[in-house]
């Protein structure tokens, strides 16, 4: 079933008093139940389910436990490419964004990945903005190829793309699409991107569903916390992710978590995202789908990665720069946005394996 | 009494598979070895950095154990097919546990990509051992296609539960003249036992071990539970009753003498 006509069926749904008058018992009884339905995870993202944090925490993490093992794959993204033809009002890549604007040329996408490459991770996250003459699928396509000779597992994130186009991008060697919603709110959506491809809502919900028929090994999806109201953003992407697990069950299927950080621009968030909601969250989020990975990036800083460690997070970045070509570049342009967790891989390697994690560093083999 | 577990023209003494995945610190896996006394190994092709500089999970893994790679992540009989031929040419040997899922969510075993490849892999001499869902037809078809062993799933892989599909996995030890391996499901010692005790020919154990808060003293629990288990069935055990025996049977009267 088409995403679109799922959310719709939740257009006059009163979202607010629904979640503030679900009751204590509701909540226990969800706490009780084995398998999650989607009513079930609405509980749990609801008001009254901020006091059982500690009984989902502990729940997440015995289900983590034994679905994923005490290990974290780390990963680190390499931006190819910031020119970009939309306006996201919360983007420091927005084309009225005076910033400097660089891409990258074949030898330094090269030079760039025989950096990265040195500190032994072996998954690449390919980013760029949205300027398809610039960036085009082939330009993409061909720095698939180059980081296939350095890396055994390629996510992209970048402009939504054709079912044709992913397809000559798995072709190539990329084989995990990352793709935010930004905001499941279609008003919203309109809103915060008011030109460019980008203001397509349609096309974009329908992203990781054309990246799953082209066959992406996997499919990461997330919200933007902090444009919206988290609870009812949450569902969605909770009832997004469960539709592409039953749509496409060979794929596999992650959520992002990522919260807005400061960036070029004079957008504030209006709405705020507590730690303590994103506890609740990521603990909702397993408990409602055991298997679903979720990746925490450096947007979050190493206090709180490191705390959230045992509540359900499988995949977290490190030795990031969020700048075009960050790592051997001399001229910095100012990056997509600020990240708070400065790590290098060797120490987020030595980190958490002080907390009793295996940081993994290769979980993908080209076949 | 010697006895031997014979597969792929070895024969081991312990009953006890294990695994490498899920452990905080790979540097636990030799002691994790030596306590339970396993012979044989799985490990995931996917997670092997054979060109690592720094270290692999195979690093300690001691050179006398018999590895059995995984083909963890094929969705396909060929991406599993081609994932076996990868494992045998980097020095993996030539066993291999056909794990293909096309389900991630409940990662079952899709038992027909999983016969495709087995009828590939032993025509081209591995040693293959499929990862299954215990249906019985399938097992039979396995069989005939070569395998050296079946490795029906006692619960969902990772879930702890135990033997939920014991009834099938009966069958499939009854009838199936290859070795049974129980694999997937066994969350504790006495799951391990309780699989050995029906006749399984071993069991395979990963998350159980890996993911407790001792995995060394779990493993060495594990291999007491499996060789208990193992001795039950060859010992035995008598039948259980539902029924009281009467001390004087209602049909004892066809046997008194006049």
């Amino acid at each position: 079933m088409d995403f679109y006509e799922i959310i719709k069926e939740y257009k006059d749904l009163d979202f607010d008093s629904i979640f503030n008058n679900i009751t204590k018992n509701q909540v226990i009884d969800v706490l009780d139940k084995e398998t999650l339905t989607k009513d079930d995870f609405f509980v749990l993202l609801s008001p009254q389910a901020e006091n059982f944090l500690e009984e989902m925490a502990v729940k997440a993490n015995e289900i983590t436990l034994r679905q994923f093992g005490r290990v974290i794959t780390l990963f680190t993204p390499m931006y190819i490419s910031n020119y970009c033809i939309n306006s996201c009002v919360y983007c420091g890549y927005n084309c009225k964004n005076k910033i400097l604007r660089k891409h990258l040329t074949y030898d330094e996408i090269e030079k760039e990945a025989e950096f990265i490459s040195s500190s032994g991770l072996k998954h690449i996250l390919v980013l760029t903005g949205e300027d398809k003459k610039k960036a085009t699928p082939e330009y993409v396509s061909k720095a698939c190829e180059i980081l296939k000779k350095y890396f055994t597992a390629i996510a992209i994130e970048i402009y939504p793309m054709t079912i044709d186009e992913y397809k000559m991008v798995v072709e190539a060697g990329g084989d995990s699409l990352t793709v935010y919603q930004e905001t499941y709110n279609e008003e919203l959506y309109a809103k915060l991107h008011p030109a460019g491809p980008k203001s397509d809502y349609r096309f974009r919900l329908d992203t990781p569903k054309r990246g799953a028929i082209a066959n992406m090994r996997s499919i990461n999806i997330g919200a933007l916390l902090g444009l919206a109201e988290w609870k009812k953003e949450m569902f969605f992407t909770g009832l997004h992710a469960d539709c592409l697990f039953r749509e496409y069950p060979d794929t596999e299927i992650s959520v992002s978590l990522p919260r807005i950080r400061p960036h070029e621009g004079d957008f504030m968030p209006d709405y705020d995202v507590t730690d303590k909601n994103m506890v609740q969250i990521m603990t909702a989020l397993r408990l409602f789908m055991p298997r679903c990975g979720i990746t925490i990036s450096t947007r979050e800083n190493m206090e709180f990665r490191n705390n959230i460690l045992p509540l359900g997070v499988t995949k977290m970045s490190a030795g990031v720069s969020t700048k075009v070509g960050g790592h051997t570049q001399e001229e910095k342009d100012t990056g997509q946005f600020d990240i708070s967790d400065t790590r290098s891989v060797v120490e987020m390697a030595s980190d958490l394996r002080g907390f009793g994690y295996q940081p993994v560093y290769k979980d993908w083999q080209y076949i | 009494m010697e006895d031997f577990l014979e597969i792929g023209g070895k024969k081991l003494k312990s009953r006890l598979f294990t695994g490498t995945g899920k452990y905080f610190n790979d540097s636990l896996i030799p002691e994790v070895i030596e306590k339970s006394e396993c012979e044989v190994i799985t490990l995931a092709l996917r997670r092997v950095d054979f060109n690592s500089k720094t270290e692999n999970v195979t690093d300690y893994i001691p050179k006398h154990m018999t590895l059995l790679p995984n083909t963890s992540g094929a969705r396909n009989h060929d991406e599993a097919v081609r994932i076996a031929r990868l494992a045998r040419a980097c020095g993996c040997g030539n066993w291999v546990k056909i794990e293909v899922i096309s389900d991630t969510k409940y990662l079952f075993p899709d038992n027909h990509e999983t016969l495709k490849a087995s009828e590939i892999l032993v025509k081209e001499g591995f040693v293959v051992l499929p990862y299954i869902s215990p249906d019985f037809v399938v097992a039979k078809q396995l069989e005939q296609a070569g395998v050296s062993a079946v490795m029906p799933l006692g619960a969902p892989i990772g879930s702890n539960r135990g033997l939920k599909t014991k009834e099938m996995i009966q069958i499939l030890i009854d009838e199936i003249k290859v070795p049974v391996i129980v694999d997937a499901g066994i969350g504790k010692p006495s799951h391990a036992c309780e699989a050995m005790e029906m006749g399984a020919d071993a069991c395979l154990v990963n998350t159980a071990i890996a993911s407790s808060r001792n995995p060394v003293l779990m493993a060495e629990a594990f291999k007491n539970a499996v060789s208990a288990g193992r001795k039950c069935f060859l010992a035995k055990a008598g039948k259980v009753s539902s029924k009281a025996n009467a001390s004087s049977p209602l049909t004892g009267f066809l046997n008194q003498e006049n």
